[in-house]
């Protein structure tokens, strides 16, 4: 067990690259929850005939409860986030009705914070999955906390989604997700030593457009930042210097 | 009033839904003269409309659309992905921090704040939900629009003559462009926030409250 949570990103994504069935998704998730310093992270998969599959640092006990009592069909962060697209609060969501209050108090009592931030993901053949932060404090501190690292909240959601689908039995290969040629041309040059100013220059784009370039390849790459997207764009490859 | 809907929401405002696709058969078909398909209902629809994006419309005071425009996020179809990759230089742009925004549209006659108060829209989609960048497909002839509002996109390429001309291009709002674009749409940001919230919720806190 980690005495100290892992302080860098990278080495989780690797493990995360490196997973090869669910147990080692589970490894995962905990290192990264332990890397964000919050109550639980939470990975939860519904296939399109409502077969569901999770993992993450939910007690054992509430998801067997939650399974047992058919949750789903109530559950506030299920109910707001299918169909949608955008990272979502539970702040946000509607806990009103009578039911939901009661789900609320009792996944509360299995100790799940009060606090969440779900991204909704998408994949083949209807599959839907929420990835999901959750914790217990203020909201000011929420609020800190969500802004700091939403963005890189939502890039590992992704990147945990798509090793995920890798593992269902019956899946279509999906292709694997090519860098543009101006992607190559910008990773290169970084990979070279240019300085942003430089790449842009010499690609005779914007540095704006350049980062957008450097966006879409970090995403492609799994990466967590631009740095860590050359180096797996190099040991992959994928550019050459 | 500055709504953001989803497609599978749209009929919750079936009088601004009704209208928001006239008013792109009009502006796409009519005046632009692009190739678009309008139904017998006089809606200007394509493939994306079925993939449920959000919109964001400016609804007037008679409930009607005076603007639209409507957004996917490029880790799935996107007009640019599936049309126009020779002019990023092939290949796709990809990336949940990366949304496509498309069919910008003005109804004939909307207020000059409309256009203003639409990117102030988006402005707080990227702002709330950590979005980088939007990379647009419009018509050569709405930048014009864009800089007057001071929302100028960059513009990467353009592909066809004349009237057919389609430009393809990117927009990061920084706090200045947002100020700026708040300032001519005349909407303050309390207000901008308060129109936000109504949309997508802002019920109290779950679970903290007292059992």
């Amino acid at each position: 067990m980690n005495v100290a949570p892992p302080r860098r990103l990278e080495p989780i994504l690797t493990s995360l690259e490196e997973a090869r069935d669910r147990d080692d998704l589970q490894a995962v998730i905990v290192d990264f929850r332990d890397y964000f310093r919050i109550d639980h992270l939470v990975y939860h998969w519904v296939s399109a005939d409502g077969d569901q599959y999770g993992c993450g640092t939910y007690a054992p006990e509430w998801v067997a409860r939650y399974l047992e009592k058919d949750y789903l069909r109530i559950d506030p962060v299920i109910q707001g986030c299918y169909q949608r697209f955008h990272p979502v609060d539970w702040k946000r969501l509607d806990w009103s009705g009578k039911a939901v209050r009661h789900f609320a108090e009792e996944a509360r009592a299995y100790g799940i914070g009060n606090q969440g931030f779900s991204v909704p993901l998408r994949g083949p053949n209807g599959q839907f999955a929420l990835f999901t932060a959750n914790h217990s404090c203020p909201d000011a501190e929420w609020q800190a906390f969500t802004e700091r690292h939403r963005r890189h909240l939502i890039l590992i959601a992704h990147y945990f989604n798509q090793k995920a689908l890798e593992f269902e039995p019956d899946r279509t290969a999906e292709a694997p997700r090519a860098l543009s040629p101006r992607e190559v041309d910008a990773l290169t040059l970084l990979a070279l030593g240019y300085g942003r100013a430089q790449v842009a220059q010499t690609l005779s784009i914007s540095e704006h457009t350049l980062r957008v370039y450097i966006e879409s390849a970090r995403f492609k790459l799994g990466a967590i930042n631009t740095v860590h997207a050359v180096a797996r764009a190099l040991s992959r490859g994928m550019i050459v210097i | 009033m500055l709504r953001y809907v989803y497609g599978d929401d749209l009929h919750r405002f079936p009088h601004l839904a009704d209208t928001m696709f006239r008013d792109r058969a009009d502006q796409f078909k009519t005046r632009l003269g692009w190739a678009v398909s309008v139904d017998e209902k006089g809606h200007e629809r394509d493939d994306y409309d079925a993939l449920n994006p959000l919109y964001i419309l400016w609804e007037g005071p008679d409930g009607r659309h005076q603007g639209s425009m409507r957004f996917l996020p490029t880790t799935g179809p996107t007009m640019i992905n599936d049309h126009f990759r020779h002019i990023l230089g092939g290949g796709t742009l990809t990336s949940p921090l990366i949304w496509e925004c498309t069919r910008f549209c003005l109804a004939r006659g909307a207020a000059s704040h409309v256009a203003a108060a639409l990117m102030l829209g988006g402005g707080e989609v990227m702002r709330q939900f950590g979005v980088k960048h939007f990379a647009g497909v419009f018509d050569a002839r709405m930048i014009r629009i864009y800089r007057m509002i001071g929302a100028l996109p960059e513009v990467l390429g353009s592909q066809g003559e004349g009237r057919a001309r389609i430009s393809v291009g990117l927009w990061e709002f920084s706090e200045t462009a947002r100020r700026q674009v708040a300032r001519r749409a005349g909407v303050p940001p309390e207000l901008s926030d308060l129109w936000f919230r109504q949309s997508f919720g802002a019920a109290p806190l779950p679970l903290s409250r007292s059992a």
